[in-house]
């Protein structure tokens, strides 16, 4: 199971490497779409049922806004900035790799969680207590409406805030106090 | 090992994100960032054959804590795939406007065809 | 999305649209009713939900499905979801023991327990689904900041 989830991510970072270079942008939106559904499966196979389906429902959503804005606008500009250059962002995205790889020799190995080592972890805790003490058998659907209820409200909080700022942007004209025929 | 592999994904989009030349692509790279910091998550709260965390009707709380995987990485990605699509409204909208505006979304004109 | 300066596309797209949107929005709401026991939730069942005019908008253009469902109904609803979701939390404060977000109906014998958790997901898939349609919409359409849309022209 670990070579078939291995083999996935490789292929999502094939489509992310695909993304990123490709000059076209119409290319660079239906491989990263590429990317996103490769990931709804990797997903299923990390035993995260809700995931996948929040990812290939917001998955299909945001292929449709990307696609809306770049079709029929002049695309064939060339992918990568003059200044910039490949050699110099290559140079930083290595140092930050290196830094990274550091960090995730720490890690513990791939299928141990925290509530595997720690016995009193707040997972373990939860699992055990959760369908009893919230009624609701679905234990992640109890650590987000009353375990952590607060980062459910922060959440909403944030996308109301990120729509209205999209709504905002997008206004034609300002609204005048006195404009009540339109 | 896995984690090298996602570490790879957050780092092809975080070089998508330095030398992008098109607005769009910028937005599109920080979107493979968000996916690869979601696997990461998710790998981290994964057990090695691990079930759902949604309890059976006739399965004991011992058993069911014993054999499933992380609930609360599941939990914070959720919100954070939502929150993604609302912020990539945002960013889309931003980038419609700018072309509007300047008629192209190359950064280099933008930069070149300032008011 | 024009086809011979037609908004939508063509017939069997509007033929099997027509028949899905419901069976479409039936899904998302059980995704969202059920989400206390099966995998779902409030997100999930919102997103569905979403898609599902999303999709209609595909089908037949942006000025048909705005009448279906209109921008301020859509943040309207948004609103209303949200408040549900904050009233029901501040109802803890006050008939339960002081905790912000306490759960009213932990203890309850059997299908009482789950109405606490039901409602909350009803309250956050509405204002998932209203958001989201919002913010495809503005960035479909024309928007001219008055609410309304403009004529096509």
């Amino acid at each position: 199971m670990t070579e078939i989830l291995a083999l996935l991510i490789l292929l999502s970072v094939v489509g992310a490497i695909v993304a990123v270079v490709t000059p076209n942008l119409v290319y660079s939106v239906i491989s990263v779409g590429a990317v996103g559904f490769l990931l709804a499966i990797a997903f299923l196979l990390l035993s995260a049922p809700d995931i996948a389906v929040v990812q290939i429902g917001v998955e299909s959503i945001s292929l449709v806004l990307l696609l809306r804005a770049t079709l029929g606008r002049e695309t064939q500009q060339g992918a990568t900035r003059p200044l910039v250059g490949v050699a110099f962002a290559v140079a930083v995205v290595a140092v930050i790799g290196l830094f990274g790889l550091q960090v995730f020799y720490e890690f513990p190995e791939f299928g141990l969680p925290a509530m595997a080592r720690f016995a009193d972890a707040p997972a373990a805790t939860y699992l055990a207590t959760g369908a009893e003490a919230t009624g609701a058998p679905n234990i992640v659907t109890a650590v987000l409406l009353d375990f952590r209820g607060w980062d459910t409200l922060g959440e909403g909080t944030v996308l109301f805030c990120a729509v209205l700022g999209a709504t905002a942007i997008m206004r034609r004209r300002a609204r005048r106090k006195d404009d009540v025929s339109k | 090992m896995i984690y090298s592999l996602c570490l790879l994904l957050i780092l092809v989009g975080l070089y998508g994100v330095v030398s992008s030349r098109q607005t769009l692509r910028i937005v599109i790279s920080l979107i493979v960032v968000s996916h690869g910091v979601h696997l990461l998550l998710l790998l981290i709260g994964y057990r090695a054959g691990g079930t759902p965390p949604i309890q059976e009707a006739g399965q004991t709380a011992a058993a069911f804590a014993a054999g499933s995987v992380d609930p609360i990485p599941q939990a914070l990605v959720l919100t954070s795939i939502v929150i993604g699509l609302g912020v990539l409204a945002l960013m889309v909208a931003l980038c419609v406007r700018l072309y509007e505006r300047y008629g192209t979304f190359d950064v280099t004109e933008i930069r070149r065809l300032r008011g | 999305m024009y086809r011979n300066n037609r908004p939508g596309m063509g017939t069997i797209v509007q033929t099997v649209i027509r028949w899905l949107r419901g069976p479409i929005l039936l899904f998302g709401l059980y995704i969202i009713m059920y989400g206390h026991e099966a995998p779902g939730g409030g997100f999930g069942g919102g997103v569905v939900i979403a898609s599902a005019f999303i999709l209609m908008t595909l089908a037949w253009g942006e000025p048909y499905t705005l009448e279906f469902f209109r921008r301020d109904t859509a943040l309207t609803l948004a609103c209303i979801g949200l408040l549900i979701f904050i009233g029901l939390a501040w109802a803890g404060t006050w008939a339960g023991s002081g905790v912000f977000f306490e759960n009213l109906a932990a203890g309850l014998p059997g299908h009482e327990a789950h109405l606490f958790m039901t409602a909350l997901e009803v309250g956050s898939g509405l204002f998932v689904a209203g958001a989201l349609y919002l913010g495809f919409s503005v960035l479909m359409g024309h928007y001219d900041g008055a609410g309304r849309e403009e004529e096509e022209s």
